[in-house]
């Protein structure tokens, strides 16, 4: 099918993974109460600002780290590319430059490891590579992701972050959501768990399909969760939304996720959660 | 309500009348010049509408006569009856949804409303809908699985609304379930985007067994003035955005991401509401009765393997294995 998309796609090589992440000996501001510190401090500490609690954001790298037991990860579909399915040269610069920006081929990286001793397939998505946006690619390797969870009758457990659909991939993106959807309903017919954690920021075409879909849906403090962005909000009603408007604690108290839980508290609350789910 | 591109015509089609009347008062045979004018027209027409270009097939999509969700179900069905709310919050206007009898059949139709003039669109939040508005949808398709009826979807939505209420009542955990629960679904559901099918407020209602477009509609990821504000930062460039973006029903369908395109009559469905309804409902008919045909378990089977294939394995050109 789809002849139209004949176009030569341009293949990138792999770089260094690590290059984006924040290199050691620098100092950083946090963006919510301008405390600047030393990144080594910030590091031990899973970059969550002392003072204030403020969570920086992470690399999918850095999520793994700190969720997965030390040399359990496997990653799968790593060497899968993006796709240019209407061949637009923006879209293929854009796509070469997050390459090279973030060292990962596309948005989301998946595999399978362990947390706290017990296995689990995961999702990261990291929104240095083009704002996490879901298009044809990472709509893929996040449904392979269920499909190989369910295979091996895994719990899954995804870290959304997203600014929504891949605008680029135009209606391939929109679909996407309708795949990653029906690939939870056969792994959830299979009584598997399925955890959603929702970090900074989930919304559009992510937060509207699988991310909302979880049997358990925890989020991150602070982060943006919605369906529109905020400054579309804005424009639409034109004034200014309120503090607090769209964060994860928002969402807790209007009923929509299960829990906020601090990044310390994390892994070791999700290996409690799938350790409820055990069958033996 | 005229578009530029469409003038030539109006004002052959007003010269027409002008000599008929002319004819008429002073009694003189002008059958000829007549017949002359409507063979020019007719193919003014053809030519007009046979090259729209994508930004020209958006104002169509848009035009505010066109017919929409109600108008259908009226023409399409007898019997309709309106059922309202979620039941959980509210009932959204911009979301209508009801019993009927199609060709005989009870169905559940269901689809985003558009209004005919301002106040309909205020009525009707210009078809953007609110959290309610997809549980009121998944509501009735759920109450139709149960029944056994099978669910005609119609699509005709710039988007979901963007503003608090929505966002504080879950409108992404709406949508989200909306497209799930579509999915699952243990009948025969056919959409039909009817004029804009925009973003995820869309495909909420458009994850079903076959996705049918009319000629002139557009489905896209979103509006082709976002598209523009936010990869070029000018809204202006709307109609640059909608060339690009493949969105008419002709781009889709040579995509294969939509199952067929419903012809309109010449000048869109606005122009003949009747002609183009009878369009509407033999498509429906045709694929409403393959699908009658499935047994539920392959029904659900093939419409998940429908949107499993929109993967990149199956862009030419990519060896992913």
């Amino acid at each position: 099918m789809l002849d139209i998309f004949k176009k030569q796609r341009q293949r990138y090589a792999t770089v260094n993974p690590a290059s984006r992440e924040i290199p050691d000996g620098l100092w950083v501001k946090c963006p919510r109460c301008h405390e600047i510190r030393f990144t080594g401090e910030l590091g031990k500490q899973l970059k969550v600002c002392a003072k204030c609690g403020y969570h920086f954001r992470l690399t999918a790298g850095e999520r793994l780290k700190i969720t997965i037991d030390e040399g359990t990860f496997t990653e799968w579909d790593r060497d899968m590319m993006p796709v240019n399915p209407f061949g637009y040269t923006e879209y293929d610069e854009k796509l070469a430059r997050a390459h090279r920006e973030t060292g990962l081929n596309e948005a989301v990286v998946t595999g399978e490891g362990k947390i706290g001793g017990h296995r689990a397939a995961v999702a990261v998505m990291d929104t240095r590579f083009m704002m996490a946006s879901m298009g044809t690619v990472v709509g893929e390797k996040i449904t392979r992701a269920i499909e190989r969870a369910r295979e091996k009758q895994l719990p899954l457990v995804i870290f959304a972050a997203s600014g929504g659909a891949r605008m680029q991939e135009g209606v391939l993106s929109l679909m996407q959501m309708a795949k990653t959807c029906a690939a939870l309903s056969a792994f959830s017919e299979a009584g598997l768990l399925y955890i959603s954690v929702l970090t900074d920021p989930t919304t559009g075409g992510v937060s509207a399909s699988f991310a909302f879909l979880g049997d358990i849906i925890l989020a991150e403090p602070g982060a943006l969760i919605g369906f529109a962005g905020p400054r579309v909000i804005e424009q639409t009603i034109r004034q200014k939304l309120p503090e607090g408007f769209q964060r994860a604690e928002f969402l807790r108290q209007h009923g929509f996720i299960d829990a906020v839980v601090p990044r310390p508290q994390l892994k070791s609350t999700l290996a409690q959660i799938i350790d409820l789910h055990r069958s033996e | 309500m005229v578009y530029d591109f469409e003038r030539p015509i109006i004002e052959l089609e007003e010269k027409i009348a002008e000599l008929q009347r002319f004819a008429r008062e002073k009694d003189i045979d002008l059958s000829n010049e007549i017949e002359n004018l409507e063979k020019r027209a007719r193919e003014l027409k053809q030519t007009i509408y046979g090259q729209l270009s994508p930004w020209q097939k958006v104002l169509i999509a848009r035009h505010p006569e066109r017919p929409n969700t109600l108008d259908y179900a009226n023409m399409l069905c007898t019997d309709f009856i309106e059922l309202h709310g979620d039941r959980c919050f509210g009932d959204d206007p911009a979301i209508v949804g009801g019993i009927a009898r199609f060709r005989g059949r009870a169905v559940t139709v269901i689809g985003h409303l558009k209004g005919h003039d301002t106040k309909e669109n205020l009525a009707r939040n210009f078809g953007m809908a609110h959290p309610e508005g997809y549980r009121k949808a998944l509501r009735l398709m759920q109450q139709a699985e149960k029944f056994n009826r099978p669910v005609l979807a119609f699509i005709d939505t710039p988007g979901a609304y963007p503003g608090m209420g929505a966002e504080e009542r879950g409108q992404a955990h709406a949508i989200a379930c909306c497209i799930a629960g579509m999915l699952i679904l243990r009948v025969p559901v056919i959409s039909v985007i009817l004029g804009e099918g925009g973003s995820g407020g869309a495909l909420a209602l458009a994850s079903g067994d076959r996705i049918l477009m009319q000629e002139h509609a557009i489905f896209s990821v979103i509006s082709p003035e976002a598209y523009a504000t936010i990869l070029w930062k000018d809204a202006t460039r709307c109609r640059d955005a909608a060339e690009v973006m493949k969105i008419t029903a002709q781009d889709l369908y040579a995509h294969q991401l939509v199952d067929e395109v419903i012809p309109e009559p010449l000048g869109g469905a606005h122009r003949d509401k009747n002609e183009a309804a009878r369009l509407v409902g033999e498509a429906i008919a045709r694929h409403l009765e393959e699908l009658l045909g499935c047994s539920t378990e392959e029904l659900i089977k093939r419409r998940h393997a429908r949107f499993r294939r929109i993967a990149p394995e199956y862009l030419p050109g990519n060896n992913i294995t």
